[in-house]
């Protein structure tokens, strides 16, 4: 009884910490694809790196929030972990 | 297997009594209050006890400073007053369970949100008062300073998203975008509060787009909602609620996504503050300290970039719904 108890509120947390390093991957693929991408585009054509750069900040801020979405949820398993029933 | 997760969870019990106060400052910073505490300098606690305001239909509106419901020693809410406490989740609560009242107070962020507002107040009235007494000069002072902003939506955000009929959404979204630029902002400075970080306040100001968007829909808009032209009856069926349920995402999206970046970039902060406070050593101290002013950086632009977004997505949430038919079908 007291096994399964423990068991489960173990589980919980530590779904919420790989929950969080999954997300952080995510966040990761995804910006960086941006990044490098735009990489190419200020190589190809040096004059339009203003306009690259900017377009590459906006999107790295949404994908970003993509995985702040995830992130708020593991933080509310994490803390609301210390389960007792 | 079990073993494993029995230490794990051994482990996190053990420590979660002593962690209660590292992660509750966290959230102390994060949530509303009903007094505004700005620093704590030796014993003493700067804090301004903001007036609570309760309407209830037995009673009428009453009034009390928040310093009433503070127990003097230990600096904690708790203390009950005329019938009423707040409980450890800084909410109001009556001592009489079945009595309901509506609670009215000054909160932090109502503060927080009184100081925005003198904020843009003063750069929108001085930058036109300016333009009153100088005509068809080139701007100056504060004026310089709102003005490419307020081309800035005007020609980059609403003229190329709403179309022939921008005139008439511009100043919206430029309310929009310097009251969540200029929230962001302030809070990011110590000692302030998470006002556009609270998803009351995200989802009021996404609420206002889902309105205006749809008080303002033509037509082709609901047509397109409810009965998109050239599809076949059975696909229909399954289209109109995903359409239907789509009017409601959309808002739902930008709630989410501004409370979420401007919440979660308040957490990092703390977090890396915190976590000098958990290792205790100088070197945790310097580094921390250095990431934290990385990151105060990054939310800067955060901040600008989230405005930005939400004004953006608002614009282009109206274009659609006043756009005249251009496309043939």
């Amino acid at each position: 009884m007291l096994t399964s108890l423990l068991l489960t509120a173990g589980f919980a947390l530590m779904g919420a910490g790989i929950g969080a390093g999954i997300v952080a991957v995510g966040a990761g693929l995804g910006i960086g694809r941006i990044g490098g991408q735009a990489m190419e585009g200020i190589a190809r054509q040096p004059e339009a790196s203003g306009k690259i750069q900017t377009a590459m900040l906006i999107i790295a801020a949404l994908i970003e929030v993509i995985s702040l979405f995830a992130v708020v949820v593991c933080l509310l398993i994490a803390l609301n972990g210390n389960l007792t029933f | 297997m079990s073993v494993i997760l029995l230490t794990f969870s051994a482990a996190v019990m053990a420590a979660s009594g002593g962690d209660e106060d590292k992660t509750s400052f966290i959230m102390h910073h994060i949530k509303d209050s009903h007094e505004w505490h700005f620093a704590t300098i030796g014993h003493t606690h700067v804090t301004l006890s903001l007036p609570v305001i309760i309407y209830s239909s037995d009673r009428g509106v009453e009034f009390y400073s928040s310093s009433a419901f503070v127990d003097q020693d230990t600096h904690h809410f708790g203390v009950e007053h005329d019938g009423y406490y707040i409980d450890e989740n800084d909410k109001l609560q009556s001592v009489d369970e079945n009595r309901s009242f509506t609670d009215l107070s000054i909160t932090k962020n109502v503060a927080m949100l009184f100081l925005i507002l003198a904020v843009t107040f003063y750069l929108m009235l001085s930058a036109s008062s300016y333009y009153k007494k100088h005509p068809n000069k080139a701007p100056r002072g504060i004026a310089s300073f709102v003005e490419p902003i307020v081309i800035f939506v005007r020609d980059e955000i609403a003229r190329p998203n709403i179309g022939p009929r921008y005139k008439k959404f511009t100043p919206y979204l430029l309310t929009l975008f310097f009251f969540i630029w200029i929230g962001n902002l302030l809070g990011l400075l110590p000692g302030a509060s998470n006002l556009t970080g609270n998803i009351a306040v995200t989802i009021t100001l996404a609420m206002i787009t889902f309105f205006i968007t749809n008080f303002n829909g033509n037509k082709d808009y609901w047509r397109h909602v409810v009965a998109t032209p050239g599809v076949p009856l059975p696909l229909l069926l399954i289209i109109v609620p995903v359409e239907i349920i789509g009017l409601f995402t959309k808002p739902f999206a930008l709630t989410v996504r501004l409370f979420v970046a401007i919440t979660a970039g308040h957490i990092v902060i703390l977090s890396f503050i915190g976590l000098i406070f958990v290792f205790e050593s100088y070197a945790v101290g310097v580094a921390s300290t250095l990431m934290v002013v990385f990151i105060n950086v990054i939310e800067l632009l955060v901040a600008t970039i989230q405005a930005y977004v939400f004004t953006l997505f608002s614009a282009m949430y109206i274009g659609s719904a006043v756009a005249e038919h251009g496309h043939e079908h």
